[in-house]
């Protein structure tokens, strides 16, 4: 299992665009050991639309130059300790947004369009800070009205959990339709799940609705409980005890060093 | 002879107030007070037969109608499917602009806060927003934000159906007024007084010469939010729920209201 993992991680190659899902879709955290083992650095990480333990692992393991996101924390457990202490050095750059931007720059990659208007986000700091993000008169109004273009977000590699794979490479992800909303956003996609299953999940109306097909799936790849210490919707609840502990070890380099270095021992 | 009443119950009760009339209510992740405040307001619009109340509290099963991701909030909103929704902030300024992304200068924010979540289009599209920050202090409530997240008011040319209605912190009720740009005091938790507020809070804003008590909640109110209320919002929030549960057990024998 640990094997396919890591053929998975080596598909990453320094200076892509990695687009991760939020904390309660289908965190892959199974591959957060390989990616770090691996080594790919010089990241650019896209959150969809927060981010969380793995984007502060990762962040924390230095392979990451800049940070695409809405959010980053570790919810109940507090602030993501090493995304803040890197903001704080300088270390990262940060690329604030809000959620509903960067479903918008997704939904333009989708569409396969240049970019995708929103509303709000007018008058804000985060737009002073993001010069990609321009402001056009809507064309079919009658009076002024500005409006906010977000430019097509294209990530190199989607990486997510979910419960279940045929044998044909097509994933259930059930109403996490975020999830699809990546996948079809992204040059390839990677994904873990909890089990692989016989029957074809395109075969049947129920199951097919949930599906992303594997037109979209590059690699699936086995991995029991592989959004731990997060939980899976439908299957098991999150480790909040376990979020705590990270927070608590990672609030010092060294303290993150040591907690990292007892879990990558786990995922060799 | 009154019966104790735990801080927050207020809290939760004013929300309730404060969602009269919605039709659907959202609640974002990490707000327990917001989301027991909008189940309230359903179990109270319930009994006594009025409009049914639609909730989507993120983070729930049960409380939860989206099946599109975490893209259909923001769709839903945009049309005018949400009437009310609750945002916070690490600063909340005297214009009702509110900074979810960090004190100091910007981008090297010291402390650097999660990051602006949905509030920088939420706050343009649903229309009764309430801001929602129980911890009310200078370093909280300050004069101007150090990062605009999302601001309180819009130039007049911008598409701004949305916008802060209220302000609720753990010592009192704020309305906004849009024209004046300004919050005005409405309420005052017990046990609080005006100077106390006034020096707890790093912007101006209008009140009256003896401002009114928050109205503590009754007998039936408390009886549905001790009971069905904590039920519903232990599926989501099974901590705080509990922490609810024993703190209002020890109630008992303490003197109403002591803060």
């Amino acid at each position: 299992m640990q094997s396919d993992l890591r053929a998975l991680a080596r598909r990453i190659e320094p200076g892509m665009r990695i687009a991760l899902p939020v904390d309660y879709a289908g965190v892959s955290m199974a591959m957060t050991g390989p990616m770090i083992r691996h080594g790919a650095g010089d990241l650019h990480l896209v959150c969809v639309p927060t981010g969380g333990l793995q984007v502060d692992q990762l962040v924390g393991a230095g392979l990451v130059r800049r940070v695409e996101t809405s959010a980053v924390s570790l919810g109940e457990a507090g602030g993501a300790p090493c995304f803040n202490r890197a903001v704080g050095e300088g270390a990262i750059e940060v690329r604030d947004a809000t959620c509903p931007a960067i479903h918008a720059g997704l939904m333009a990659a989708q569409k396969g369009i240049p970019y995708m208007p929103m509303r709000g986000v007018l008058e804000t700091d985060l737009l002073a800070h993001r010069p990609d993000w321009r402001v056009a008169d809507n064309p079919f109004a009658e009076g002024e009205d500005p409006i906010v273009l977000i430019p097509a977000i294209r990530p190199d590699i989607a990486i997510f959990h979910a419960p279940m794979a045929d044998r044909a490479g097509n994933v259930w992800i059930g109403r996490r339709r975020e999830l699809a909303a990546m996948a079809y956003a992204s040059a390839a996609t990677i994904v873990t799940v909890e089990r692989i299953v016989d029957d074809n999940l395109l075969g049947n109306e129920m199951s097919a609705a949930g599906t992303l097909p594997a037109l979209y799936v590059e690699q699936v790849a086995l991995a029991p409980r592989g959004a731990w210490p997060y939980g899976l919707w439908g299957e098991y609840a999150t480790d909040v005890g376990e979020l705590r502990r990270y927070a608590a070890a990672a609030r010092t380099p060294q303290g993150f060093g040591d907690y990292m270095a007892g879990f990558l021992k786990e995922a060799a | 002879m009154t019966a104790a009443v735990h801080p927050r119950e207020i809290l939760i009760a004013t929300i309730a107030r404060l969602l009269e009339g919605t039709r659907h209510v959202a609640v974002g992740a990490s707000s327990p007070i917001p989301a027991a405040g909008a189940m309230l307001r359903r179990a109270l619009q319930e009994e006594s037969g009025g409009a049914p109340l639609r909730l989507s509290i993120l983070g729930s099963v049960e409380h939860n109608f989206f099946t599109n991701g975490s893209a259909e909030l923001f769709d839903c909103a945009g049309q005018r499917r949400i009437d009310a929704f609750f945002l916070g902030g690490g600063q909340v300024d005297g214009q009702a602009n509110i900074n979810l992304v960090g004190a100091g200068d910007y981008p090297r924010s010291a402390p650097r806060w999660p990051g602006s979540f949905g509030s920088a289009y939420l706050y343009f599209v649903v229309p009764r927003v309430i801001l929602f920050r129980e911890e009310h202090t200078p370093r909280v409530f300050v004069d101007k934000v150090d990062f605009v997240s999302a601001p309180g008011v819009s130039s007049p040319h911008i598409h701004r159906p949305g916008g802060p209605a209220a302000l609720l912190t753990g010592k009192a009720l704020f309305s906004f007024d849009k024209a004046r740009r300004g919050f005005a005091l409405e309420s005052l938790h017990p046990g609080q007084d005006l100077a106390g507020v006034k020096a707890a809070t790093g912007f101006a804003f209008a009140h009256g010469e003896a401002p009114p008590a928050t109205a503590a909640p009754g007998a039936r109110v408390l009886a549905l939010l001790r009971g069905r209320v904590l039920d519903e919002l232990s599926e989501t929030y099974p901590d705080f729920a509990a922490q609810m549960r024993s703190e209002l057990a020890a109630l008992d024998g303490v003197p109403a209201l002591a803060s």
